[in-house]
């Protein structure tokens, strides 16, 4: 058998991934960062940032995340631009497999996956994405300046992104399949006296129409079963999160939704292997959390490794 | 070196007029996940030098070409042959991603 290349194997590099990561390079362990994708996440489609302590003003997603990546690099980041596809748990060594056929040998383990943006699963959708769909507020809605959109959620972030919205189109639908909304009382009294948003609630989309672009949308409300359609250029899906977890099928246990099911010490369902961030199974998905549960999970990982 | 510029003015020249496959990042300062990828481009400018021109066109200041490619999300790579778009690429997708289409281009 192989012997380990590292202490800790962290996959993921957003807030908790990094957090994990200085935790964990704090208490010495031989360490490497896996991201597949541009580091942050998720957080790097959030445009202002009111809610992660020590910022009074706020502050970026990308800020905050460059200061996080610049925090880790004093002490020497270890960072694999890669796709991890498969584990295999030999009990106190583990491999991780890459996309590209590498393996790695590990003592442990963290995942810090995150989430993506939950889709409509609505004709037109897929194909008139990045022509008039988007999942990003921040990236996306200078292109609509003027214009009539749509906003489909009910949660913090369909509100605040609605709110945003409205500095470039002159008119916004919000779409809602319930009566009322899940988000915070605030963002609710600030989207409800809006003069450029109006209410679509108790409404699903049904289908996006468009020739390139985006043309319309059809609704369909649900008390009434009445169909309707919107003439607009944009809509902006915020309604939900989705783990990328499938590869982890009968390796670790999941709740139904995929998401991964730990312990408050982070240990997931096998013995050296620790998940932390938006890829856990929780109630409350916030970058504050899922840095604290990126600090717990290096601890917990590195007291696993010491007692191996 | 890293990635070139183009702007509104030079694009038929330097992009549709080039010998070579261009590859086009239209991104803005706003965008979080542009400035994510903005080290990747650079990358792949000088893994691809000679091979595939890797350019980029702020949208701010460009406004006309992202019009005219109906650019309604950045980050949007859009890979250019012959003066023609052949590939686009929309959102910050993993280096592996752009790097299987350039090759697929490149045949």
């Amino acid at each position: 058998m192989r012997e380990p290349q590292f202490d800790l194997v962290i996959v993921g590099a957003g807030p908790a991934g990094l957090t994990a990561y200085l935790y964990a390079r704090r208490a010495l362990l031989k360490t490497l960062l896996i991201e597949k994708g541009p580091v942050g996440g998720q957080v790097l489609y959030t445009d202002l940032i009111e809610n992660y302590p020590g910022f009074p003003e706020g502050i970026s997603g990308y800020e905050l995340i460059d200061l996080m990546k610049r925090q880790v690099e004093k002490l020497g980041l270890n960072l694999m631009q890669a796709e991890a596809i498969r584990i295999e748990d030999q009990g106190p060594i583990k491999t991780v497999t890459l996309s590209t056929g590498e393996s790695i040998i590990t003592k442990a383990i963290i995942l810090a996956l995150g989430a993506k943006p939950r889709k409509l699963g609505v004709p037109g959708e897929k194909e008139l994405t990045g022509k008039g769909v988007s999942y990003c507020a921040i990236c996306d809605g200078p292109f609509f300046k003027g214009e009539e959109i749509a906003v489909v959620g009910g949660g913090d972030t369909a509100l605040q992104e609605a709110l945003y919205l409205t500095k470039f189109a002159k008119k916004i639908y919000l779409i809602h399949r319930r009566e009322t909304f899940r988000a915070s009382p605030i963002l609710q009294e600030r989207v409800k006296s809006h003069p450029q948003i109006e209410l679509k609630l108790n409404r699903v989309v049904k289908a996006i129409y468009g020739q390139d672009k985006v043309e319309k949308v059809s609704l369909e409300n649900l008390h009434t079963g009445k169909e309707e359609e919107l003439t607009l250029s944009g809509i902006f899906v915020f309604i939900g999160f989705e783990p990328e977890t499938s590869w982890l099928k009968g390796l670790i246990e999941l709740d139904a939704l995929g998401f991964i099911i730990t312990d408050r010490e982070m240990r997931t369902s096998v013995p050296g292997i620790f998940a932390c961030g938006d890829c856990i199974s929780k109630k409350f998905r916030q970058i504050v959390n899922a840095c604290g549960e990126g600090a717990v999970a290096a601890l917990s990982a590195h007291e696993y490794i010491r007692e191996l | 070196m890293g990635a070139c510029k183009v702007t509104d003015q030079d694009f038929e020249r330097e992009v549709l007029h080039s010998t070579i496959p261009v590859l086009v990042d239209f991104w803005a300062s706003w965008c979080g996940p542009c400035r994510a990828i903005a080290p990747v481009i650079d990358e792949l400018a000088e893994e691809y030098e000679g091979k595939v021109k890797i350019c980029k066109l702020n949208v701010d200041e460009n406004p006309v070409t992202p019009n005219k490619y109906g650019i309604r999300a950045i980050p949007t790579l859009i890979i250019f042959k012959d003066g023609q778009a052949v590939e686009t690429i929309v959102g910050a997708v993993s280096k592996a991603t752009i790097v299987n289409a350039l090759n697929k281009i490149l045949g």
